[in-house]
């Protein structure tokens, strides 16, 4: 592969050529457009073609499927030279991050070849099918019926907190393919169509007034049967390794985030930037050079320590299992360790501004304050999503430390 | 730099390991205990760790050193945390010898840190006054004379301070207790007429003394960097030494993690293993999140003094934190997941609960570093 500085430089230099105003951060104080505006969604198409073309959006994946080839250390300079002009990966989606890792791992050629550069191009927005009514920290006991007919599977059943379903295209879904079977070995994944006969989306409306969740009802919905991913029965094993990029993912953004096909998330970046300490200071004035309250300020003080040993363990994780292939058992760990940090987080948020954090709409608070609130409520679910704070270290007591049942 | 150990790195944390399952285990500090021995630790097993190179691990090669750096000393002491190996490495190599190299003269650098570096010598740094660390608070006094200092004051908590051939005596020569500017180190011989240095018995097992001072007279060539200015020289002694307390802190707790979570496997009540109750198996979890994330930060702040970041005061401050919260939560689960035999003295639990507590009072507990570390970020 080639020398890292001449790939620095060409990166640099491609980027510096590519990267559209407002896709990046304000060059000489000139901003690019609104974020929002269509102009702006016209830039952020531009950047996520021209990135797809390179292969750079999943700079790891093989070329042959869109992807950039690159290996650990080329992506990292990438990466760094993305950061250093502020811009950030176009398209990072389910298809991205957690179902384009797994089909490479478990799907055929064929499958790879049709379904992948969708992916990396962000062609495609993938739906997440894994939750049911009567299975949540219980997944494997799924009921969603998926029968054979001739070339076709025909699926009847039930899903719900399906991630921005209404805005997705594709779903892949755990279906149950084998009742005989005991429940962990008669699951199947599956690849459809969400515009397929038969499919009834209808969104959630959460604690927060948002409503990214979904419930989707299937009625003899038909996929092809050749959209099945390995083998019938394999189901069970890809799901749980399409999880664990899941809660790598979770662990790294702090809560969901499944659809970005046209928007780079400067707006909510993976760490907070401004310290809680600043965002307090408004709301609690300060005696000698000290936040005046002393009992938010030893908050504020745990939380920023605990945020920065935690980025300290990702990093040497990564190190550690960089030769391993995926994620390994500590994404647990990160995944509970993450969420409980955030909703810590949102709480100390919410209790040092009091008053001005209680508002729901309109007059009287400012739009941080009425976001920062929304947030707080949508936070809760960081522990539940993507397996519950309760199971991660159920995993960790049986996976990593091999305790008994 | 990489949070993973070089292959050099790699090697000699498995011959610390090796050697100090052989040469210090548990059994030892058991026995020093039980018999009061007055020395408080193995003078062989401290000659045969010169001999290894250790003491002087980090020393600059022209003093008898091996010249390596802060990363290979927390190896070392991360293995001599793991059985409690009672050894006077911190005060000799780090406190005491760090304050010299920093600070004497190239003649007192020749006379002193060859010496320690073979195991011949040992240092102390007395420091504290009273019980809760504060390096500032000093109320030692040097009042200037003919050719030096007079030094009257008392300190306590002087880490190996009853075997110290040599104290680098932190004292005040100008302005008020709290101070950061007008301290002075100054290095006393054991045998100074009016030095009276006390032994007193701690919950580890461990070397602490009383030490006091009456007009302690100190020649100018013994005075350790600028008069008035030695918080320069202390800061970074201090920030060395606390990274290398934590890094034998994470060895404790290691070995902690590891006994109990063993024993949730093997232990049975109501013709199960305790280990398949949620009740415990959450609090594993627990400890092994606090675990990781203390190995984490352990390892940085050793790579962080190694290059000289201007991050390193936090991140001391973030790691001793963060080792002691860890180190508190392990030795106790250890005590209660171990049931009545934990309450024992024949089990080592109690050893580890007890060097546990002391560590974390050592050099700030984590409240004195969560201070530290909001005033250090400005808030």
């Amino acid at each position: 592969m080639e020398p890292l500085e001449e790939f620095r430089q060409e990166v640099r230099t491609w980027i510096d050529e590519n990267c559209p105003p407002g896709m990046r951060l304000p060059q000489d104080g000139v901003e690019g457009p609104a974020w929002g505006s269509p102009e702006f969604d016209q830039a952020a198409d531009v950047w996520r073609v021209r990135m797809s073309e390179k292969g750079w959006t999943c700079p790891t994946w093989p070329v042959a499927f869109g992807g950039g080839g690159l290996d650990a250390d080329h992506t990292k300079i990438l990466q760094q030279e993305m950061g250093r002009i502020g811009t950030s990966n176009p398209v990072m989606s389910f298809g991205t991050h957690m179902l384009g890792p797994v089909l490479l791992e478990y799907a055929s050629d064929e499958q790879k070849k049709r379904f992948l550069p969708d992916i990396t191009a962000g062609n495609v927005v993938w739906a997440q099918g894994y939750s049911e009514p009567g299975s949540g920290s219980d997944l494997a006991s799924l009921q969603t019926r998926a029968i054979r007919d001739g070339d076709e599977f025909v699926i009847n059943g039930q899903k719900i907190w399906t991630t921005n379903a209404d805005q997705a295209d594709w779903m892949f879904c755990l279906v149950r393919t084998d009742p005989e079977a005991p429940k962990h070995e008669g699951i199947s994944f599956i690849l459809f169509d969400l515009k397929s006969d038969g499919v009834t989306i209808a969104p959630i409306e959460l604690i927060s007034g948002r409503s990214e969740f979904c419930e989707v009802f299937f009625d003899s919905v038909r996929a092809r049967a050749d959209n099945l991913v390995g083998n019938p029965g394999d189901g069970w094993t890809i799901a749980k390794r399409l999880l664990q990029h899941e809660r790598s993912m979770i662990s790294g953004t702090g809560g969901g985030g499944g659809r970005s096909r046209q928007r780079p998330q400067r707006e909510e970046p993976a760490h907070p930037i401004r310290s809680l300490a600043d965002l307090a200071l408004p709301y609690i004035g300060e005696e000698n050079g000290k936040l005046a309250d002393p009992f938010i300020r030893a908050r504020a003080t745990q939380a920023e320590m605990d945020n920065i040993c935690l980025g300290l363990t990702a990093r040497r994780t990564s190190e550690e299992s960089r030769k391993a292939k995926g994620p390994g058992n500590a994404s647990s760990m990160f995944k509970w360790y993450a969420t409980e940090l955030n909703k810590r987080r949102e709480e100390l948020k919410m209790d040092f501004r009091g008053s001005q954090a209680l508002g729901w709409d309109g007059d009287g608070f400012t739009q941080p304050e009425l976001q920062s609130t929304r947030q707080w409520l949508r936070s809760k679910g960081n522990s539940i999503e993507g397996g519950t704070s309760e199971v991660q270290m159920n995993v960790i007591a049986k996976r990593v430390l091999g305790l008994p049942d | 730099m990489a949070l993973v150990l070089t292959e050099e790195q790699q090697i000699l944390q498995k011959t610390a390991q090796d050697f100090i399952a052989a040469n210090a285990p548990l059994t030892q500090l058991r026995k020093l205990r039980d018999s009061n021995d007055d020395l408080g630790f193995s003078r062989e097993l401290w000659k045969e760790m010169a001999q290894l190179g250790w003491v002087g691990l980090a020393e600059e090669e022209a003093y008898g050193g091996s010249g390596l750096g802060a990363a290979e000393l927390g190896i070392l002491f991360e293995e001599c945390g793991r059985t409690l190996a009672a050894t006077p490495l911190l005060s000799t190599a780090v406190l005491g010898a760090g304050c010299i190299r920093r600070g004497g003269s190239s003649e007192l650098k020749s006379e002193i840190l060859p010496a320690a570096a073979s195991g011949d010598k040992l240092l102390a740094l007395a420091l504290d006054e009273g019980p809760r660390f504060s390096p500032y608070s000093i109320a030692t006094t040097a009042t200037a004379t003919d050719n030096g200092f007079k030094v009257s004051g008392r300190k306590a908590f002087v880490l190996d301070g009853h075997t110290a051939d040599h104290l680098v005596v932190v004292a005040r020569s100008s302005g008020a207790s709290g101070d950061r500017d007008g301290l002075t180190l100054l290095l006393v011989d054991r045998a100074a007429p009016g030095l009276k240095i006390q032994r007193t018995t701690m919950i580890d097992t461990r070397n602490a003394a009383i030490v006091e001072l009456a007009e302690v007279a100190v020649p100018a060539s013994r005075v350790l960097g600028e008069v008035g200015h030695g918080a320069n020289i202390l800061d970074l002694v201090l920030e060395t030494a606390t990274a290398c307390l934590c890094a034998e802190m994470l060895g404790a707790m290691s070995y902690s993690f590891d006994t109990t979570v063993s024993y949730l496997k093997t232990r049975e009540q109501f013709g199960v293993k305790i280990g398949s109750f949620q009740g415990l198996k959450h609090r594993a979890a627990h400890m092994f999140a606090e675990l990781e994330l203390a190995r984490s930060i352990s390892l940085e702040v050793l790579r962080a003094i190694d290059e000289n970041g201007n991050d390193v005061p936090t991140l001391v401050s973030v790691a001793k934190a963060r080792c002691s919260d860890a180190a508190n939560l392990l030795s106790r689960e250890m005590l209660q997941m171990h049931g009545g035999i934990g309450m024992t003295d024949e089990a080592d639990i109690g050893f580890f609960l007890k060097r546990a507590q002391v560590t974390e009072q050592t050099l700030g507990n984590g409240d004195y570093h969560r201070d530290r570390f909001a005033s250090l970020q400005g808030y």
